[in-house]
């Protein structure tokens, strides 16, 4: 086997080290009925050529978005990834290092953590942010519950144009901890949802997307002043980190909370995992945040360095006390990100960013052009929702065998919903270009004649 | 506020940076510049924006740079990390085995990498058969009835797991209250039992570091929810009463949890089925060998026994009439949704190829290599160091500080001690419940000559010590980039992003 060192020989060499004459002597504290008398039931060993020719096979039967016209978001984004990104993290020391427990032979990974944490509260226009969370969902369910800690009121508001996910996840995590939610329903106007009504003293905190699930840019300068107001904590989610390219940053409009999905940057579709999900905050909740953080500091002879830091927060310290069960994070994830995020800087952020968006108003425009289509947003970023003039679960359906992944039908999570049944979600990015849109068209305006 | 002017309204509080002499390597920060680019962008004309009066006019800060820039930065910092493919990586707990690069280059197949989750089911019926084959992978490897891929780490399987249990009894109109949980435990374990809305009780373990069975017996009632017990133990011990602990479990209606981080030492050589289990998460970053990354991702898939199978979480992949399906809406039982999309699809692609290099031969060789390179280890360094519980162990060894007993070496002194000898400590100061503790855990991908290259640096060490050479503790590291580093300062002058 080989990725097994010992041969043999070698095995019975140890044996007698150890003074044994066979391996089970040392599984002797299992019970004896429960040691398995014959090997598990699946295959034997494979060589590298079978087990790569395997999964090739299964690989092969996937249509990946590289090899059709992909035009699905809703949460997860397909952007091109330098070269670079994949190379550097694929260094066998970042790749296969654990947790920087030992500081002084990990200050590769602290440091980069430190960046990461710096982008983005650059980004998000926040104070302090933990090195990362599984995704978005378990960081906005992780947001909810610290802003339960810190103004230990009960009465949770979610948009109903937050990402349904990002809703259940919530919901499951705050499932004990004395939550009382209320989940506005999803409304295809977004301006008329009327979180007002819900702010009062009582009110623990209001998580609100943006832009929203379904592409919406919202202004959430009144909201936050509202929040301000009555002591209530406003959590904003990004599921498109790229967008704050070119939109003003959660923390500018007030937000207290800013938490979501860093995919986009640095990382592959994949599937839908593994993610970065990012968590930043206002310094003063610092010792209520969730996850690692990353401090600066000095070694014995003054040099500058980093380690983690406020560690009494977390569960290997705090155990049942501790902010978060969370350990393992997204680090290697939250690397690409940094790398990614280097590589573009400012201004290649905003480069791209407004490529983007200019790409998905070009659609839109010939989009909404199509009898039977009707646009629903004024302003979005890089993705739009349209209603069609037939259901959209088989539209999307049909254009697969033109080699077109049309989009994200609402009634893929709203499958109760009768209403919503003929509206599509559709995203842009850099990767589509002139002739996948105008073969979009064309075939959407077949499908819907 | 725009970030800038939030950057310096807590400047002022920053004692560390001026104690700063000297900088090893610069952050980025400090390296790049808001004009400069590594990526190449078109251009586009953006006077028919949509965007509205939320268009970001102010500077964001981040700096940019070239790509060879880029590549000097971060390959300079990764040669500041200490990696398994450099040497021997002996966290205890951690299984910081070999990761087999076949399985890199598998997850970045087009056909893998390139898939959004929210493609339509008929477009993506490969990635969704490797699941199912590998959860019927899990399930054989496991004897349980069930699995729940979706976890994201083992601190969410857990968590799952848990919640499953809460479900099952909340079904039954059963509101127990407590969950027990040992005091040589994974912090993660009372702490997601908090999460649940549970108490926990701590049972103390036994003389021979494995939990007392008597007090369990004696707290163990119809309010006990269910049992976390990781096993083998985090002391490297196989619960040897594990059969009479399940059925005391049992005998008062709760469930048995395990929490499987250690599922190394035995995989393959017995199903957790056969012990009485009901549910139990693997790491498929630590037995199933996907790559840590510097502290994840992670993945910590759920195996359950039929009487929870009902309540795991969604999505699940089933196949219905000879095709594979997703099912994302909540059942009547299920408790819900742990994360968004599907789990952490790009360490199952691992995980699979992983299974299928071993085979069911393979497998059970690592548990038996695992075990056999601990028992070496042992059996080379009990002399010199003290092993804190006689007999055989399982994958990790346990030491503690007695044997530095009298030289004013501390457990953590001699872990930096080892970082001079170029070698990465072994987990410290855990379990909690022993003086000092150094758990040791070299994993089955070990050769004996390092192994034993390893057990020599440790008798040197435990040489030195004994023989009053105190200075060289004091002193250590002085071969890694840095020196000792001060945590107390970091945690006091909260220091947690650049500014200028």
């Amino acid at each position: 086997m080989r990725y097994l060192p010992h041969t043999s020989k070698i095995r019975h060499e140890m044996f007698r080290e150890i003074g044994i004459n066979n391996i089970d002597q040392l599984f002797v504290d299992i019970p004896k009925g429960s040691l398995l008398k014959d090997n598990i039931k699946i295959s034997n060993h494979k060589s590298e050529i079978e087990v790569e020719s395997i999964l090739k096979d299964i690989s092969n039967k996937n249509l990946s978005v590289s090899s059709a016209s992909n035009f699905i978001g809703a949460g997860a984004y397909y952007h091109h990834i330098p070269a670079a990104v994949d190379h550097i993290i694929q260094r066998s020391e970042f790749l296969t290092s654990y947790t920087p427990y030992q500081p002084e032979i990990s200050q590769g990974t602290l440091q980069y953590l430190f960046e990461f944490q710096t982008q983005i509260c650059l980004l998000t226009g926040m104070e302090v942010s933990n090195a990362s969370m599984y995704d978005g969902a378990s960081a906005c369910a992780e947001a909810v519950l610290m802003a339960q800690r810190i103004n230990k009121r009960k009465k949770v508001v979610y948009s109903g144009l937050l990402h349904p996910h990002y809703i259940e996840t919530s919901k499951t995590y705050t499932k004990y901890s004395g939550a009382e939610s209320i989940f506005l329903p999803l409304n295809i106007n977004s301006e008329s949802e009327r979180f007002n009504d819900f702010i009062d003293e009582d009110t623990c905190c209001v998580i609100v997307q943006n832009p929203d699930f379904l592409g919406n840019i919202n202004n959430l300068n009144d909201l936050s002043q509202q929040c301000e107001k009555y002591g209530v904590l406003l959590i904003v989610v990004v599921t498109e980190i790229l967008s704050l390219g070119v939109l003003n940053s959660p923390g500018s409009m007030g937000a207290d909370i800013v938490v979501g999905e860093g995919q986009s940057i640095g990382n592959p579709l994949s599937f839908g995992g593994p993610y970065l999900g990012f968590f930043s905050t206002r310094k003063k909740f610092v010792r209520q945040m969730p996850g690692r953080i990353v401090g600066q500091t000095i070694d014995v002879n003054g040099n500058r360095g980093f380690v983690l830091t406020l560690s009494t927060r977390e569960q290997h310290i705090r155990r049942d006390k501790a902010t978060s069960n969370i350990c393992t994070n997204s680090g290697l994830c939250s690397l690409a990100f940094t790398i990614h995020m280097s590589l573009l800087g400012e201004e290649g952020l905003k480069k791209i960013s407004k490529l983007n968006h200019i790409k998905a108003v070009n659609l839109s425009r010939k989009i909404k052009d199509i009898k039977g289509v009707s646009l629903i947003n004024k302003n979005f970023f890089n993705e739009f929702t349209v209603s069609l003039s037939k259901p959209a679960v088989s539209v999307v359906d049909k254009l697969v065998s033109k080699n077109i992944l049309a989009g994200v039908p609402l009634a893929r999570f709203y499958s109760d919903r009768d209403d919503l049944k003929n509206y599509l979600i559709i995203a842009v990015t850099e990767m589509i270009n002139d002739d996948q849109m105008e073969a979009f068209i064309d075939a959407l305006r077949g499908e819907l004649q | 506020m725009n970030s800038r002017s939030r950057a310096h309204s807590f400047k002022s509080d920053r004692n560390i940076i001026t104690e700063v002499k000297s900088v090893n390597q610069s952050l980025i920060f400090e390296l790049g510049s808001a004009e400069k680019s590594g990526v190449d962008v078109q251009d586009c004309d953006f006077s028919a924006n949509l965007i509205g009066d939320s268009f970001r006019k102010e500077k964001i800060g981040l700096p940019g740079l070239s790509e060879p820039e880029v590549i000097r930065h971060f390959v300079n910092l990764s040669k500041k990390n200490y990696s398994i493919d450099e040497g021997i990586y002996p966290l205890g707990s951690c299984t910081m085995k070999h990761n087999p690069r076949l399985n890199e280059k598998l997850a970045r197949l087009e056909g893998f990498a390139n898939l959004h989750p929210l493609q339509p089911i008929n477009t993506v019926q490969g990635i969704l058969e490797l699941m199912f084959e590998l959860s019927k992978n899990l399930l054989e490897i496991t004897g349980m009835d069930a699995v729940a891929l979706s976890p994201a780490a083992g601190a969410q399987g857990e968590l799952c797991g848990i919640l499953a249990i809460k479900q099952a009894f909340e079904k039954k109109g059963d509101n127990r209250s407590k969950i027990l949980v040992p005091d040589s435990a994974h912090g993660t374990n009372p702490s997601t039992a908090a999460l649940c809305g549970y108490d926990i009780e701590s049972i103390p373990s036994n003389s021979e570091g494995r939990i007392n069975f008597e007090i369990l017996k004696e707290k163990l009632n119809s309010q006990v929810a269910a049992l976390m017990l990781t096993n083998p133990n985090t002391c490297g011990l196989f619960e040897n009463d594990i059969l009479k602990i399940a059925e005391e479990v049992h005998n008062v209606g709760a469930y048995l949890y395990c929490d499987g981080a250690n599922f190394n030492a035995i995989v393959g050589k017995v199903k957790p089925s056969s012990l009485g289990i009901d549910a139990m998460h693997l790491n498929l970053h630590k037995t199933f060998s996907t790559p840590h990354g510097g502290g994840g991702p992670g993945s910590g898939p759920v195996v359950v026994s039929s009487r929870l199978s009902s309540y795991l979480p969604i999505p699940m992949v089933k196949m219905v009439n000879n095709k594979f399906e997703i099912i994302e809406k909540e059942s009547i039982d299920s408790f819900g949704r742990l994360k968004a999309f599907h789990g952490q699809v790009g360490t199952f692609i691992r995980a699979y190829a992983y299974i299928l290099s071993h085979g069911a031969d393979g497998l059970k060789q690592v548990a038996e290599d695992a075990v056999l390179n601990a028992n070496y280890i042992q059996s080379k360094l009990k002399k010199y160091l003290t092993v804190r519980y006689s007999g055989y162990c399982m994958h990790e060894v346990l030491f503690d500080d007695k044997f530095l007993k009298g030289t004013e070496v501390s457990t953590l002194d001699f872990a930096k001690a080892m970082i001079d000898k170029g070698i990465h400590p072994m987990t410290i100061y855990f379990p909690l419940i022993v003086s000092g503790a150094m758990l040791t855990e070299p994993t089955e991908t070990e050769s004996k000559k390092d192994l034993d290259d390893f057990c020599e640096k440790l008798i040197d060490l435990a040489e030195e010590a004994k023989s009053g050479n105190k200075n060289l503790f004091d002193s250590s590291p002085t071969k890694a980039v840095l020196g000792r580093l001060n945590e107390t300062a970091a945690a006091k002058d909260l220091v947690l992003t650049y500014s200028e």
